[in-house]
């Protein structure tokens, strides 16, 4: 589904990636670990097609076709979605009209009918109270003053509604306490599926222990540097980065 | 003063002082003593002042030098009928029910309702009311708030033909909005001139909301410079909500001013989307304790619009409050200007100023020009003002185009947002429908671009 092939991307002129090579198939769970400043926010953002972050070699293949040069809108559409480490807050946009003009330009990409707004917030309700998301969060202003564990509880709302066939999720622990991580992990969980793929993105083993990967990549300036199993991720809580990486520590 | 003495010195003939020495003995009322006294102030006023320029600190960000470039005559009166480029732009309009027309500065009968206002209210022609030598417009004319040095206010007093006068008996209360409608267009090819002028008064404790609107046809040369003068006695509260929506060849340079009782409220809104070259400048004056003063407002302009708000709020006496709330989007080559200027008089302690102008820029060559001043001459006053200018969030714009959304839609949402929150000083509710309405239509505009 997802095959990165000698990813080389800078930021401001700065090389950041420096040749990864990421091969994700449908139904698989894959973490990329790393220690701060490896690249791994730079790798979702250019995955998702940020302005700024440049490819300057390699490829980026979803479902055989190379994204590099699509806007974020098209490569969104076609299937990625990005859970945001920050999601942003819009003050003044509502999140039912965000949210539904967000699911309607999915609908009218794939030739659909688009939901009214009666429609629309029926399939919301449904899918908000799935994940404890709260009514009167979808009368605010989109992410304006949400808790930490509300933002990304949205995170997954939108993925719910959006039913991506990757989805990437960067950094979706931090901030959040054990039990509202457990209900975002819920939330993913129960969106995986043998169609679709997940790309966790984390510098700490604990998420993983909700969300539980089939491969565990560890990135580290800008490359690839061990992959494995599910046990990677306890190796590398029980070493630290410093441990099984004493070159790029 | 120099500037002035060296504009009028100048060879070159005065812009429009052939026009006002020519209508002068036609216009209504040119047999009423006081009227005539009053055109003659102005029309010496304007000689005096000459066509402003940009030397002239008030002038300093809004050329009008393009006046001077075409020969601007006074519309002519068409007593029935209606062009269809007219009869299209009064068709967009959503408010039919109290409807004033005036065509070309002149009141239409035909498309107006002047009857059917509640008791104590009373809405009369202008042209009417100066014919007949009326006492309340007699002694509150040009008198309310005085303007010495505003060339525009002197040209419309000078050349004044047609208008309204709303008068509010004391304790009546209009709760309908009235619609005051103005529709310009140009005469055939020549360039045309309108200085329509409406008069309220607010007797003490009445109320009204007013909603004042200028259209045109997009291409016609035409310029207006109306005048809106309201005196809202004491305990009186007038809402007055104006949309600027000129044609996009016109030059609507506006002078409205405001003198506001003891415990009044005056609140003004102006959108402002039409004209290629447009002010408007509000004064307004409390005159006793107790007084509310909000003006708020929305502008937005693209290609090679300027868009000028000029505010003045003398605080005059103690205890009175006043609120400034501005928002722009400007795009293209689109220039805006803000100048807020608060005066707090020696004795006018415990006053409450606010004044905020923020600038939405979607274009590198776009301008926003922004003049807060504060005049302060009292100890114990709390006063604040501020002002920014960006461009649209680019974090938000990717979060939004990350979820699917294209970018112009996605842009469109967080102009839509930063606008709409001003209209949210409207206290009228259809008003601000209507007004969300013209924001939506302008963002359409945008889309098609």
């Amino acid at each position: 589904m997802l095959s990165i092939k000698g990813l080389h991307a800078t930021v401001d002129g700065k090389e950041i990636l420096k040749g990864v090579d990421l091969t994700v198939r449908t139904g698989e769970v894959h973490a990329i670990m790393g220690p701060n400043g490896s690249g791994k926010s730079t790798l979702s953002y250019v995955i998702s097609g940020r302005d700024g972050y440049e490819v300057t070699a390699g490829e980026i293949l979803f479902d055989g076709e190379d994204v590099t040069e699509m806007e974020p809108e098209e490569r969104a559409r076609a299937g990625l979605f990005l859970a945001f480490q920050y999601p942003l807050e819009i003050p003044g946009v509502s999140m039912t009209n965000f949210l539904r003009t967000a699911v309607n330009s999915h609908r009218r990409h794939r030739g659909e009918d688009e939901l009214d707004p009666m429609q629309f917030v029926k399939l919301v309700r449904s899918k908000a109270k799935a994940l404890g998301v709260k009514d009167d969060l979808l009368k605010r202003s989109v992410n304006v003053g949400f808790s930490g564990g509300e933002k990304k509880r949205n995170e997954v709302l939108q993925m719910a509604l959006l039913e991506p066939r990757l989805a990437v999720l960067d950094e979706t622990d931090s901030g959040l306490d054990i039990d509202a991580l457990k209900i975002v992990a819920d939330g993913v969980n129960a969106l995986r599926g043998p169609e679709n793929a997940t790309l966790v993105i984390t510098h700490y083993q604990r998420l993983l222990d909700y969300i539980v990967p089939d491969h565990v990549h560890v990135l580290a300036g800008g490359r690839i540097v061990r992959s494995g199993g599910a046990e990677l991720a306890h190796e590398l809580e029980a070493k630290g980065y410093a441990g099984i990486l004493p070159e790029a520590a | 003063m120099t500037d002035l003495a060296t504009q009028a010195g100048d060879a070159a003939p005065l812009p429009f002082q052939a026009q006002l020495d020519a209508v002068a003995p036609t216009l209504p009322g040119a047999g009423q003593p006081w009227a005539a006294t009053l055109r003659r102030e102005a029309r010496d006023r304007f000689r005096t002042l000459g066509l402003p320029h940009r030397k002239i600190e008030a002038w300093k960000y809004t050329d009008v030098r393009s006046l001077a470039k075409r020969d601007y005559r006074p519309a002519p009166q068409a007593a029935d009928g209606l062009s269809d480029g007219l009869r299209a732009v009064l068709a967009s309009d959503r408010q039919e029910a109290g409807r004033i027309v005036f065509v070309n500065g002149h009141l239409r009968r035909d498309l107006s309702q002047l009857e059917g206002l509640p008791d104590g209210v009373s809405a009369m022609a202008l042209a009417d009311t100066l014919e007949a030598g009326d006492r309340l417009v007699a002694d509150r004319l040009g008198q309310l708030v005085s303007v010495d040095d505003r060339p525009f206010h002197a040209l419309n007093t000078g050349m004044m033909a047609d208008g309204l006068v709303l008068h509010l008996a004391p304790r009546v209360v209009l709760d309908v909005p009235l619609n005051v409608v103005f529709l310009t267009e140009a005469a055939g090819d020549a360039a045309s001139m309108v200085c329509p002028r409406v008069l309220v008064v607010a007797e003490p404790g009445s109320q009204a909301v007013i909603v004042e609107r200028h259209a045109g046809v997009d291409g016609a040369h035409y310029f207006s410079a109306p005048v809106f003068e309201v005196d809202v006695a004491d305990g009186a509260r007038i809402a007055h909500y104006k949309l600027q929506q000129e044609g996009d060849q016109a030059t609507h340079l506006a002078t409205i001013l405001a003198r506001i009782g003891r415990d009044a409220t005056y609140d003004n809104f102006v959108l402002s989307v039409g004209a290629e070259l447009a002010r408007n400048e509000i004064v307004t004056r409390f005159t006793g304790r107790g007084g509310d003063c909000r003006l708020s407002g929305g502008y937005m302009a693209r290609a090679k619009q300027h868009l000028d708000t000029t505010t003045r709020i003398e605080h005059a006496v103690p205890d009175c409050r006043s609120r400034e709330v501005y928002k722009g989007v400007l795009d293209d080559r689109a220039r805006g200007v803000f100048q807020g200027k608060i005066v707090v008089s020696r004795d006018a302690q415990r006053t409450d100023g606010y004044q905020m102008n923020r600038a939405l820029l979607l274009s590198r060559n776009a301008e926003i020009d922004s003049k807060p001043e504060l005049e302060i001459y009292a100890d114990d006053v709390k006063c604040s003002h501020g002002a920014t200018a960006g461009e649209i969030d680019s974090d938000a714009l990717f979060y939004m185009r990350a979820r699917g959304i294209d970018e112009q839609a996605a842009r469109n949402l967080l102009i839509e947002a930063f606008v709409l929150e001003v209209l949210d000083e409207i206290a009228d509710p259809a008003v601000r429908e209507d007004f969300a309405e013209v924001v939506m239509h302008w963002l359409d505009g945008h889309r098609n671009d």
